[in-house]
């Protein structure tokens, strides 16, 4: 054997246990998720399927359930994403500058990061939810400030989908504070001395010198939020229980769930035509992140 | 621009907070810097010389001490209204901005009647660029730069609001050698050119003796001498600045002073007048030494060395306090002794003694 071509197959040896792993969990299952989309009237049962072609793209597109996940989905990304990265920058760069009670501050904002995403849904529900014997304690602050009770967890799609984002960006949150927090101190004090000698107002300074230079890790948290934020799930079931369709407040990968363990579920075909929809979205949006970056973010 | 600082002190607490007592940085400056010269502050590193150019740049608020440019008092006055240019160690470029827009950057603070049109700024920038000779790399980022390109276009930031002073923290200490003696040379030229009042921090004494009008000697926050370069070699106030300036350093003893003669160990080397009889340290420079077979310096031969232009003998002595003793002498006397010993007469203006304890010079007659 050629010294060259020896070298090449130990190389692939030692690579071979994570390529087994990935191609029996990560290939194998992309492959067949492609395979079910394009089965038509795919049974579970049996395990059979009348044709191939792309009517399941069809049927999950006109579907109502699945169009209204489609908006509530998006809905959540667009309000989120900024709002809670450009919260958590605000924080941390006020955080960034006190020195009394940091550490304090620095915990209470974290908190949410280590706290059991169901429970917080439940002590979201207390104090949104309205029921029979309480309108809980947000609907009694309204009513001190003369408004009249809203229902958030079962009442208007506006005020359902307000909780709805309020929840999500606060649980985000904190984890973006805490790499912001860490990205703006690994910026050299020298910067911001220089730019006191030449009398930069503070604006500016964070302008034109804070903010270069901490925008690949603001980018970092752009990107990871909008695909977060599009795979949300688990948060809209914390605070609506597990039949989204019917609170209306389902969401993509929700929908996916549906198809395959719900009430209507059983339709492999469907829930995989979904999901590859839903990767076509997160792959546009990314690769649009990416070219908007190209001339916004400075890399070293 | 004439700088006075009186009675300037910085006190730090200490760092670690158990210890109440403070740290003195800057202990009781009381110097006059003369108009539109180079002044190199000297120092070993920690001697707080850092300290007291951000005092006088406004970093940093003295806690004691009034400082003057001219005669107006600028100690409550922040660095960007007292005028002064700083270039920091590492150059402080913002690595995201192009050259221009690094050198443009000060001048865009400017505001109310002060402000400049943008040609204006474009201008002033590309006269700033002309004075350190970067023109053509105005479109570059300072990642993309050498380490004496990136210095000359921080000089050229600091430059282009025309400061008053001028302020440089170690301003070679992160160049090759080569680089170094090319750009001191360069320093010079733009002090000169423009005329500002310049003051350099430097732990490199031949940094500061080759470009500096005048150097100011600090050792634990006290200044322990000024003036100018040479005179401050060739007459240093005590041992530390003996010790300090000249490379190779200064050789010293233990030696006594009797009877109108100066002893290393059991040698009596030069006859003296003027000093008491008493123990003291004696310094000889390397070019001090006289190689004489007759020689009243008596020192045990270890090597000779060349090294480019200089040639030294290596010899040790027991009353010499170090490693070794380095004379240097003309190359043609280069020749090793058969007996292992080697004999030095010495010049005596290059011989300064100093007391043991408080290490100050004791002047004397030769």
């Amino acid at each position: 054997m050629k010294p060259e071509l020896k070298k090449n197959v130990r190389a692939w040896l030692y690579l071979l246990p994570a390529v087994a792993f990935l191609a029996v969990f990560m290939v194998y299952p992309l492959i067949d998720v492609v395979i079910y989309s394009m089965e038509e009237g795919y049974n579970f049962a049996s395990q059979t399927y009348r044709g191939t072609g792309l009517y399941n793209f069809r049927f999950v597109l006109r579907d109502p359930y699945f169009l209204q996940a489609l908006k509530n989905t998006f809905i959540i990304v667009i309000i989120t994403v900024p709002i809670s990265t450009g919260l958590a920058l605000l924080i941390a760069v006020v955080l960034s500058s006190i020195k009394k009670l940091r550490e304090l501050y620095q915990t209470v904002f974290f908190l949410p990061y280590v706290t059991n995403t169901l429970a917080v849904g439940l002590v979201f529900m207390i104090l949104f939810k309205k029921t029979p014997y309480s309108d809980g304690m947000i609907n009694l602050l309204i009513k001190l400030f003369g408004g009249s009770a809203v229902d958030f967890i079962d009442g208007p799609y506006a005020a359902k989908m307000f909780i709805m984002c309020f929840y999500t960006i606060w649980v985000v949150m904190p984890f973006k504070i805490l790499i912001l927090t860490s990205a703006l101190a690994s910026v050299n004090e020298i910067y911001y001395k220089a730019a006191r000698v030449d009398g930069t107002s503070p604006f500016r300074v964070f302008y034109r010198i804070t903010l270069p230079m901490i925008s690949p890790i603001i980018f970092y948290l752009i990107i990871t939020g909008f695909i977060g934020a599009f795979k949300a799930y688990s948060d809209e079931v914390a605070l609506f229980g597990t039949n989204l369709n019917a609170a209306g407040m389902n969401t993509i990968v929700g929908y996916v769930y549906d198809m395959l363990y719900g009430d209507s579920g059983g339709y492999p075909s469907y829930a995989a035509a979904a999901a590859l929809i839903l990767f076509a979205i997160v792959f546009t949006i990314t690769a649009i992140n990416l070219m908007v970056s190209k001339s916004k973010v400075y890399y070293k | 621009m004439k700088i006075r600082l009186e009675h300037l002190t910085k006190r730090f607490p200490n760092r670690n907070k158990k210890i109440k007592t403070e740290v003195v940085a800057v202990n009781d400056f009381d110097i006059e810097i003369p108009d539109g010269k180079l002044i190199g502050l000297l120092g070993p590193s920690g001697c707080g010389k850092s300290t007291a150019l951000n005092l006088i740049c406004g970093l940093e608020a003295p806690s004691e001490g009034r400082i003057y440019f001219g005669d107006e008092d600028v100690t409550d006055i922040p660095p960007e209204k007292r005028g002064v240019g700083l270039v920091f160690q590492n150059y402080a470029l913002y690595p995201h901005l192009t050259v221009r827009e690094n050198i443009i950057f000060p001048l865009q603070n400017l505001k109310g009647d002060k402000k400049l049109t943008k040609d204006e700024m474009n201008r002033k920038a590309e006269e700033a660029a002309r004075l350190v000779q970067i023109e053509n790399l105005m479109d570059r980022r300072p990642g993309e730069m050498s380490g004496g390109q990136q210095q000359r276009v921080a000089i050229a930031r600091a430059l282009v609001k025309m400061p008053n002073v001028l302020l440089l923290d170690e301003p070679l200490s992160n160049l090759d050698a080569r680089l170094r003696l090319q750009t001191r040379e360069e320093l010079s030229r733009i002090q000169k050119e423009t005329g500002i009042t310049t003051i350099f921090v430097t732990h490199d004494q031949e940094e500061a003796m080759s470009i500096s009008d005048m150097i100011v000697v600090m050792k634990d926050g006290v200044i322990n001498q000024t003036g100018e370069p040479q005179k401050v070699y060739d007459d240093p106030v005590n041992l530390f600045v003996a010790k300090f300036l000249g490379t190779p350093p200064i050789n010293v003893f233990e030696g006594e002073v009797r009877d109108n003669k100066l002893y290393v160990g059991e040698n009596d080397i030069l006859d003296i007048k003027g000093a008491d009889d008493k123990k003291v340290y004696v310094g000889i420079r390397p070019e001090g030494f006289v190689l004489n077979p007759a020689g009243r310096l008596k020192c045990k031969f270890v090597r000779v060395e060349v090294m480019g232009r200089d040639t030294s003998v290596i010899a040790t002595n027991e009353a010499f306090l170090g490693e070794s003793i380095r004379a240097i002498i003309p190359t043609e006397e280069k020749k090793e002794p058969a007996d292992g010993v080697v004999c030095f007469d010495v010049k005596p203006f290059k011989v300064l003694i100093f007391d043991r304890e408080t290490e100050e010079r004791i002047y004397f007659e030769a």
